[in-house]
């Protein structure tokens, strides 16, 4: 779950942007042992991100979305290491017309990047386990060209109204909307062919997300974490699972913590149907940690990347990419 | 027999039995409206009183909006909700109980069938007939959801409303022509309101 995962018009909601006070980043303190330079780090969360928006190649091109923009006067510039990515010079992205058109997605920049990992291809079978409210299955639809079978899972029915809106608004044709509990889901119901590819975008503490949403760590508790660490586990291992044999599955989440991340990996590891490979993503990363409070985890966690705000002034993300092995 | 030429009153999502259907209702069974079923291919092959067929919906859109057939080769056409037919591109799946296949794509069983925003945004970009180009004002009033007199002089009915926009006619949406004026079909959810100031929608006029 990430910046845009918060419920229906998200999209269009500025309010969290009209801050006076910087947000309490205390809870960020637990991470002084990993992270380099870490009055950096904590320095860039602290600094409030802009918008940008990814352009959809299903309904038109990059240079028409700059086009529009201009005739509106709407300053916007490409990110660097996305061509599909523009940072836009206004408050409300989803007051215009290239949004109204279908033609973007407003989308935090680090959110971009598991799809990227995953790199789902056009005829393939692509299972996206926790879509809602759609940033991704629109980006995986968009990599596939809209052919092939994308199968967009939510538990959450309150949140497949913006997710079945989403997916419409971009021309997304080829998917299919479940709504099942993405730890106990399975495709073989829809009588769709194997699984090629997996996202699990996992609900989880949101982290990194801070910059976007300052309230994004005010409800931060280890007893939330160890909760949704627990149903992380639960949903990568029945993403591994509901993937065919030599398939892909990424895992992604918006947070710091390696509770959340690189432990939930490990167990994935440990039960010996899958293996890690490298995330290959375009921007500055750091490897995944191998211990955390005591506890080690499997050496090629090494193989994960952290997302850190400080290093590519982004948000905060982090990507494993498994292949399947059994 | 449909898509014809008389605009009516039908503001849309009322379900209108009346569409002329010459199906043998009596050995026929209902429409389930929670699931979806595949239209059929035929007349003869259809099992469900009133449902239309592929041949009917695929050329109701080439005969409307003068698109290309080939466009629809790839997709199956299925109805879940009373007349609510979907456009798949994808695997046929099992007719299981799913949230969505791909994307809403026209109304049916009413007299009049109706398009919706999504469908004609991704399938009628290049549209040849009832399309009615709006200009700056227009558009702005009618993705706001306005209704408003407008100089036509095509068929009644449901048409495109589209602008130019970034060096191309875009279709914004669907609306319907009635007696010189336009309503506008926006969905709630999807108008917006571009005289705000500060939105970038339509600024620097």
């Amino acid at each position: 779950m990430t910046d845009d995962a918060r419920g229906p018009d998200t999209n269009d909601r500025d309010r969290d942007r009209d801050r006076d006070e910087p947000p309490d980043l205390s809870v960020l303190d637990r991470y002084r042992p990993l992270v380099d330079d870490f009055a950096a780090f904590r320095g860039a969360c602290a600094r409030p991100l802009g918008y940008t928006v990814r352009v959809n190649p299903l309904k038109t091109s990059v240079e028409r979305v700059r086009r529009a923009y201009d005739e509106r006067g709407v300053e916007h510039e490409p990110v660097v290491w996305h061509d599909r990515l523009l940072r836009v010079a206004t408050d409300s992205p989803g007051a215009s017309w290239p949004y109204v058109h279908g033609w973007v997605y407003p989308q935090e920049e680090v959110s971009a990047l598991p799809v990227l990992a995953l790199d789902p291809q056009p005829g393939e079978t692509v299972l996206d386990t926790c879509a809602a409210p759609g940033s991704k299955t629109t980006q995986i639809a968009a990599a596939m060209d809209d052919r092939g079978t994308l199968v967009a899972n939510d538990r959450s029915l309150g949140r497949l109204a913006p997710l079945r809106s989403n997916a419409q608004r971009l021309g997304v044709t080829n998917v299919i909307v479940t709504n099942r509990d993405a730890r106990n889901l399975s495709t073989r119901p829809l009588a769709v062919d194997a699984v090629d590819r997996t996202l699990v975008d996992a609900p989880c503490t949101c982290e990194g997300t801070v910059r976007k949403n300052p309230d994004a760590l005010v409800e931060w508790s280890e007893e939330y974490l160890h909760s949704v660490a627990d149903l992380q586990r639960d949903v990568l291992d029945r993403a591994v699972a509901a993937t065919r044999e030599g398939g892909t599955v990424v895992y992604g989440t918006c947070t710091f913590a390696p509770e959340e991340n690189e432990a939930v990996v490990d167990h994935a590891l440990s039960r010996g149907d899958c293996r890690l490979v490298d995330v290959d993503l375009p921007l500055e990363t750091d490897p995944g940690v191998r211990e955390w409070r005591g506890e080690s985890f499997d050496p090629a966690v090494e193989r994960c990347a952290r997302v850190y705000p400080h290093r590519n002034d982004t948000g905060g993300f982090f990507c494993a990419k498994l292949e399947v092995t059994g | 027999m449909s898509g014809d030429d008389t605009g009516g009153g039908d503001s849309g999502d009322g379900m209108d039995d009346a569409g002329g259907r010459t199906d043998d209702a009596d050995a026929l069974r209902e429409n389930v409206s929670d699931q979806f079923d595949r239209l059929p291919a035929t007349a003869a092959e259809r099992e469900v009183a009133g449902r239309a067929t592929r041949p009917e919906v695929v050329d109701w859109w080439v005969d409307r909006f003068g698109v290309s057939r080939e466009r629809f080769a790839d997709y199956t056409f299925w109805e879940k909700g009373a007349g609510k037919v979907w456009a798949f591109r994808g695997a046929s799946p099992s007719p299981v109980e799913v949230e969505a296949l791909g994307v809403v794509f026209l109304r049916t069983r009413q007299e009049h069938w109706k398009p919706t925003t999504d469908a004609v945004q991704r399938f009628a970009a290049d549209a040849t007939r009832n399309v009615i180009d709006l200009d700056r004002g227009e558009a702005r009033r009618f993705v706001a959801g306005e209704n408003q007199p407008v100089d036509w002089d095509g068929d009644w009915g449901y048409l495109i409303a589209a602008h130019e926009v970034a060096g191309g006619r875009a279709p914004i949406g669907v609306g319907l022509y009635v007696h010189g004026e336009l309503q506008s079909m926006m969905p709630k959810g999807r108008r917006r309101q571009f005289d705000a100031p500060n939105t970038p929608g339509d600024a620097g006029e």
